[in-house]
C-alpha cells in the first residue's frame, strides 16, 4: 500500500484538470477548427479585395489622419469582430452538447469509472468556453491580422507604392491589446449564460437547444402579452451585449475602435453590478451542474 | 477488513423497489459472481457499490462510502459496466494518453503489453473497432489499473464465444493475484462457473443465496432418477425437480450422497441449475403467498 499512496500524491491535481482539457479537444475539433475556416473564409475575401488595394489607399492618403486611422484598421476590426462571434457560436453549441453528449453515448459510465472528479469535468468544459476558446480565438485574430497586414504590404511593395501610411496609421499592437481587454470581458460577461447552458445540457434528455432557449422566449412574450412591457428582453439583450456598453466607451457610436486603448473603461466595467451578480449566477448554474452530473445515468 | 459491505441497502425507482434491505459481504481476494434474473436489482446494487446512484442504508466500499467519495475510490476500483461504454470518437492512443494522465495506478507499459497481443492498431478510432475488440480494449486499460476491485456488468455481452472465453482467461491468468477482487455479473453463467470462488444469487433486490464453490460443491446434489425411485426420491426433501426426456432431475440440498446414489445417477449441478431452482421456487412461493 505504500508505494502507491507514495505515487499518487505524486500526481499534481492540475493532471485530470489538464487530461480533462484535452480531451474535450479531442471530442470537440470543431473548437478550433471553425475559427480557423472562418479565418481562412475572411482571408480569402481580404485577398480578392486587395486587387483595389493601391487604388484605395490613395483615396485614403487624401483624408484627415483620424479618418486614415479609421479606414485602414476597418477590415482588421472587422475580421477580429467575426471571429469573435464564430467564437461565441461555437462555445453555445460545444455547452449545449457538454454534459449530454456523454450521457446519450453512455461514455459517462467509462469517464466515470476513472478518478476524475464531476467537480473536474464541469470545470474543465467550462473552461473549454470561458478560457481556451478565448486564447484561441486571440491567437488565431492575430495571426489573421498579422497575414492580412503582410499580404497589403507585400501587393503595395509590388505595386510600387508606399507602406509607411499602412504601418504608422495600423496600431495593431494598440489594438491586439484592447482585444486581449475585450475577450476577458466578453469571457467574464457570458459566463453565466454558458453556466446556464452547461446546466440545461446535463438535465434535459433532448432537444437542449430548445430547453435553453424557449423558457427565456416564453418570459418574454408571457411579459410582452400580459404586462405590456420588454423588461425581460432588454435583461436578455443587457447579458449578451453589456460587456460592450460597461466596458468601453465610444465617443461615436457605431465606428470600430480607432485609437482602442483610450475607449476602454475597465473602471466601469468592473463596478457594474451586472458583472458580479452575472459571476454569481454563473457559480449557482456550474455548483447545480457537478451536482446534477453526480446523479445523471446515461439516456 | 471485507472488501465490500452493505447492510439493508434500499434503492426505489417510483413504486418500482431495486433494492429491498440487501445485505452484502465480499472478502477480498474472491472472484464473486452476482447472479439474478432481469429486473432482480443487480445492476442497481453494482451502480451503488460504484457510486453511481445513491441509496439507502448503509455501504462501504474498501472502507469508502461510494456516494460521497466516488472518484477517491476509483484510484483502486476499475470497473466495466456494460459493453459499449468506451467513447467511440477516441483514438486507442487518446485512450492510453487519457487514462495514464488521470490514473496515478494505470501501467500504460502493461496496457500496451496487452493490446500488442490484439489486432486493435493504435490509430484506430473505437468506432472503426469491432465490438469484440472494443471489449479487449476496455479490457487491456482495466487490467493495466492495479487496482484492489474490479467490477465487470455483462461484460462480455454480445460477445461471440472465442472472444467470451478469452475476456475470461486474460482476467485469470494475466490480472488475478488473490489480492484483487472481481465482482462479475452476467447471464452466460454456465462459462463462469470455474472462474469463480463465490457464487450469489440475487432476485427481487435481496440476495438470496451466498456461498462459496467448495461449498456449492459439497452442499448441492443432482440426481437423475430411475422412475421406479421418484417416490423414494421425494421423500428426501428436493428442493426442486424438473423432467427432462420424460425423467425427474431432482436437486437436493445437504443430502447423503449415498443414499441419493441408490436412487440415480448423482452429480453436482451447475450454476445454472441451482438458480433457476431457487428463483422457481421464490416464483412459487410469491405466487403462494398471493392466493
Amino acid at each position: 500500500m505504500t508505494t502507491p499512496a507514495s505515487s499518487m500524491s505524486a500526481m499534481p491535481a492540475t493532471r485530470p484538470i489538464y487530461w480533462s482539457v484535452r480531451r474535450e479537444l479531442w471530442e470537440n475539433r470543431s473548437i478550433y477548427i471553425a475559427p480557423l475556416a472562418a479565418a481562412a473564409v475572411a482571408l480569402f475575401g481580404f485577398l480578392i479585395r486587395t486587387i483595389t488595394l493601391p487604388h484605395r489607399m490613395r483615396a485614403v492618403l487624401a483624408l484627415d489622419p483620424a479618418k486614415q486611422r479609421q479606414a485602414v484598421a476597418l477590415p482588421y476590426s472587422a475580421v477580429a469582430a467575426l471571429l469573435i462571434l464564430t467564437a461565441f457560436i461555437v462555445g453555445v453549441f460545444y455547452c449545449l452538447d457538454a454534459l449530454h453528449g456523454e450521457r446519450r453515448d453512455r461514455s459517462l459510465l467509462f469517464w466515470k469509472s476513472l478518478p476524475v472528479s464531476d467537480r473536474t469535468t464541469v470545470l474543465s468544459k467550462a473552461s473549454i468556453s470561458l478560457v481556451v476558446l478565448p486564447l484561441l480565438i486571440f491567437a488565431i485574430i492575430l495571426a489573421t491580422q498579422w497575414i492580412m497586414l503582410l499580404l497589403s504590404s507585400a501587393v503595395l511593395l509590388g505595386n510600387g507604392s508606399s507602406v509607411a501610411m499602412l504601418w504608422t496609421r495600423l496600431p495593431l499592437f494598440r489594438m491586439s491589446l484592447g482585444l486581449l481587454y475585450a475577450l476577458t470581458a466578453i469571457a467574464l460577461w457570458h459566463a453565466p449564460l454558458y453556466g446556464w447552458l452547461l446546466l440545461v445540457s446535463g438535465w434535459a434528455r433532448r432537444a437542449t437547444f430548445l430547453w435553453a432557449v424557449l423558457p427565456l422566449l416564453a418570459i418574454t412574450v408571457f411579459e410582452g402579452i400580459a404586462f405590456r412591457t420588454a423588461h425581460f428582453a432588454s435583461f436578455l439583450k443587457y447579458r449578451l451585449i453589456g460587456w460592450f456598453t460597461q466596458g468601453f466607451d465610444f465617443k461615436l457610436p457605431g465606428t470600430p475602435p480607432i485609437d482602442p486603448l483610450t475607449q476602454l473603461t475597465p473602471g466601469k466595467f468592473l463596478s457594474s453590478p451586472g458583472l458580479w451578480l452575472g459571476l454569481g449566477a454563473a457559480a449557482i448554474f456550474l455548483a447545480a451542474a457537478v451536482r446534477l452530473r453526480r446523479y445523471r445515468e446515461p439516456i | 477488513m471485507a472488501c465490500i459491505e452493505a447492510n439493508g441497502l434500499r434503492k426505489a425507482f417510483g413504486t418500482t423497489i431495486a433494492l429491498d434491505g440487501l445485505d452484502l459481504r465480499v472478502e477480498e481476494g474472491r472472484i464473486l459472481g452476482l447472479i439474478g434474473p432481469n429486473g432482480a436489482g443487480k445492476t442497481t446494487a453494482l451502480n451503488a457499490i460504484l457510486g453511481l446512484t445513491p441509496y439507502q442504508g448503509e455501504l462501504k466500499v474498501l472502507g469508502r462510502d461510494p456516494w460521497t467519495a466516488r472518484d477517491q475510490l476509483m484510484r483502486d476500483v476499475s470497473f466495466i459496466a456494460d459493453v459499449a461504454v468506451m467513447p467511440r470518437w477516441m483514438r486507442v492512443s487518446q485512450a492510453l494518453d487519457y487514462v495514464a494522465g488521470v490514473h496515478p495506478r494505470f501501467d500504460r507499459a502493461k496496457a500496451e503489453g496487452f493490446l500488442a497481443r490484439t489486432a486493435i492498431r493504435r490509430a484506430s478510432k473505437v468506432r472503426e473497432l469491432s465490438k469484440g475488440m472494443v471489449a479487449q480494449l476496455h479490457l487491456a486499460l482495466v487490467m493495466a489499473i492495479d487496482a484492489r476491485l474490479l467490477v465487470l456488468d455483462e461484460p462480455t455481452l454480445g460477445l461471440d464465444i472465442l472472444y467470451r472465453k478469452q475476456f475470461y482467461d486474460s482476467l485469470l491468468n494475466d490480472y488475478f493475484d488473490r489480492s484483487r477482487t472481481i465482482v462479475v455479473t452476467t447471464h452466460q453463467v454456465e462459462e463462469i462457473q470455474d472462474v469463480l470462488t463465490d457464487v450469489m444469487f440475487i432476485n427481487r433486490g435481496r440476495i438470496v443465496l451466498d456461498c462459496s464453490m467448495e461449498e456449492f460443491e459439497s452442499r448441492y446434489l443432482q440426481v437423475m432418477v430411475n422412475p421406479e425411485h421418484v417416490a423414494a426420491a421425494r421423500v428426501l426433501n428436493p428442493i426442486h425437480e424438473r423432467q427432462v426426456f420424460g425423467r425427474s432431475i431432482l436437486l437436493f440440498d445437504q443430502a447423503d450422497r449415498h443414499q441419493l446414489a441408490a436412487l440415480g445417477d448423482v452429480r453436482t449441478p451447475s450454476i445454472a441449475d441451482l438458480f433457476v431452482a431457487v428463483i422457481s421456487n421464490q416464483a412459487g412461493e410469491a405466487q403462494g403467498a398471493a392466493q
